[in-house]
């Protein structure tokens, strides 16, 4: 069962939701796997305390171009559709920070003048994670991390989602980005179910709409969680009636919880109470999804 | 003209509400600045909920293009799948290959490699851009489709049209309601600004992700301040950024606090500092936009 969590929305409460889950699930005794695919702002492994154990680099083949092969015939800059690779005064340039990685450039040279050669676009580590609590919770975690200044986050993203741990377990959970472009159409391919997190507000409700849509052109399931439950207005819980997209979990406005989760406590260490809420929840995704 | 940009790094800091209020208090007649507003949240652009803007102007966004097999030339010999570094290029079930739009990165490396020359490119409407009058000032918007790609082309037309009409008209200023993360939307966003005010919430989420957008003006060369909201919810944390703004030279231009009025006036549809002038949060916006004028003017010479 792979389920995703995704918003719309930023900040209402994506990674407070799959950290909850993944810790509720694993001290049950699941086999849980956790990716943080918001790899722009990665936030999960402050509340679920990772040992990062392995260690690798994202990297985007840019084409290189041998001069003494080259003679700037501009069959690449022809076939790119991105402008990455130009011939200017008989001399063809790369711009790496426009390029694709498609290497269309590479298989289109008549001169064989083109090689690829890896550019880090940013990290994958992961390792296991038990939160900062007495859970006895033991989570396959893994996030990505874009590196600041390249635009590209889908290629970490779609790495990320072949990370080792994923074979054995039984639930992974995805943390995805805020949003409803390419960073969270790639988080969400291949999910089972995704879980929306929003908040009662015009903003929430706004973005809430996009996200649905977006799950249903994707063709995923999805149901509803009403973060700060209480505040804003009934926008949300009318929409979701109109949708027919059910509403899972409400998580009231608690100043309290808001203050745990500003110190980095996991919403199910600083109120046990949850645990069975998640477990309830997991339960009733697993038959939303059979049925 | 001066371009001035909203960021955060995580989403749901406030944004939207400082730029509102921001929006509100340059259209007051005491404003030094003329001013035109852009909204570069082009995945979920919420502004236009607090400013009720009337569309004057409304254009087609064209992304990149995507792939189409033409089934009737296609001999299956699935260099197209072999070729895609994109997962695009799908078994269709009956012995053939189909592309799956939302995989499609529009390479086109499919269509020159396809030796039945079957593979063509299509382009796609995937969003919309808008010109409004707003009752403080022209805004620009924008509406990407769900599901599409090259948000960070739409932010920079988006902007681009933002700063033509500024120039036009001479404006003193455009203020841009960026985007969260710090991928593509937000390098176009922070692309040309003169200035970053960044709203970072005192929370272990927030310290980390306001550190990477801080990083990212860094990287860009552009000028950041920082602007602490619900400052009071967590005061450890609140403290925290203060001390690393300090180490990194960054100035620390006001603290609002966690106020239920801010949700009150995003209901109401109003900013918050026309909804409740004297709540704590609009008292400490006006403080902040004062810090944030006087560096405008200082930018400006």
């Amino acid at each position: 069962m792979i389920i995703a969590v995704a918003s719309g929305k930023g900040g209402t409460g994506k990674t407070t939701v799959a950290t909850g889950l993944a810790l509720a699930l694993s001290e049950s005794g699941q086999t849980v796997a956790c990716l943080d695919c918001d790899v722009e702002a990665p936030n999960a492994h402050i509340f679920l305390n990772p040992a990062f154990e392995h260690r690798e680099t994202v990297n985007q083949l840019i084409p290189e171009v041998d001069p003494d092969l080259c003679d700037g015939c501009g069959e690449c800059a022809d076939v790119c559709q991105f402008h990455a690779i130009v011939v200017l005064g008989g001399r063809t340039l790369v711009f790496p920070e426009l390029c694709h990685g498609c290497g269309s450039c590479t298989l289109v040279c008549p001169h064989k003048a083109i090689r690829e050669v890896p550019k880090a676009q940013g990290i994958l580590e992961g390792g296991p994670a038990a939160g900062g609590g007495p859970l006895l919770a033991g989570i396959d975690f893994a996030q990505g991390l874009l590196n600041v200044g390249e635009p590209m986050a889908v290629p970490v993203i779609s790495q990320l989602k072949k990370w080792r741990g994923l074979i054995d377990a039984d639930i992974v959970i995805l943390d995805s980005p805020p949003g409803a472009s390419c960073p969270v159409v790639e988080s969400l391919r291949g999910a089972d179910f995704a879980l929306l997190v929003t908040e009662p507000t015009p903003f929430g409700l706004h973005d809430l709409r996009l996200a649905v849509e977006l799950t249903r052109e994707i063709g995923i399931p999805a149901g509803v969680i009403v973060n700060r439950d209480g505040i804003g207005d009934a926008g949300v819980d009318e929409f979701c009636r109109e949708a027919g997209v059910p509403i899972l979990m409400r998580i009231p406005m608690d100043r309290r919880i808001a203050e745990a989760l500003a110190r980095g406590e996991a919403l199910v260490e600083a109120f046990p109470e949850y645990l069975d809420r998640f477990r309830d929840l997991y339960d009733r995704i697993v038959e939303g999804v059979a049925s | 003209m001066k371009q001035l940009v909203i960021l955060s790094g995580k989403g749901g800091t406030g944004k939207t509400s400082v730029t509102a209020a921001f929006a509100h208090l340059l259209a007051q007649e005491t404003s030094p600045f003329r001013t035109v507003l852009a909204d570069a949240d082009v995945d979920a652009s919420n502004l236009e909920l607090v400013l009720s803007p009337e569309i004057i102007l409304r254009e087609d966004f064209r992304g990149g293009q995507i792939a189409a097999i033409d089934q009737d030339r296609c001999n299956a010999c699935a260099t197209c799948q072999d070729v895609c570094r994109f997962d695009a290029v799908l078994d269709d079930g009956e012995g053939g290959y189909k592309i799956d739009p939302l995989a499609c990165d529009g390479c086109a490396a499919c269509v020159y490699q396809c030796p039945e020359e079957a593979i063509s490119m299509h382009d796609q409407v995937v969003g919309q851009w808008f010109r409004s009058e707003s009752r403080y000032g022209p805004l620009f918007h924008a509406a990407l489709r769900p599901a599409q790609e090259n948000s960070g082309k739409l932010v920079t037309l988006v902007k681009q049209q933002a700063r033509l009409l500024a120039l036009d008209e001479g404006c003193d200023l455009v203020l841009v309601d960026g985007p969260p993360g710090i991928g593509c939307p937000v390098i176009s966003a922070v692309s040309g600004a003169d200035l970053a005010l960044i709203v970072a919430e005192p929370t272990a989420s927030g310290v980390h992700d306001m550190r990477r957008a801080l990083e990212t003006t860094n990287h860009f060369d552009v000028p950041a301040m920082v602007c602490i909201n619900k400052a009071d919810i967590y005061p450890e944390g609140a403290a925290g950024i203060e001390a690393f703004c300090q180490s990194e030279g960054i100035p620390v231009v006001g603290r609002v606090p966690f106020d239920t009025t801010v949700t009150g006036a995003m209901v109401e549809g109003q900013p918050v500092t026309v909804f409740q002038p004297d709540a704590p949060a609009s008292r400490a916006l006006r403080r902040v936009w004062d810090e944030v004028t006087a560096r405008i003017e200082e930018l400006s010479g």
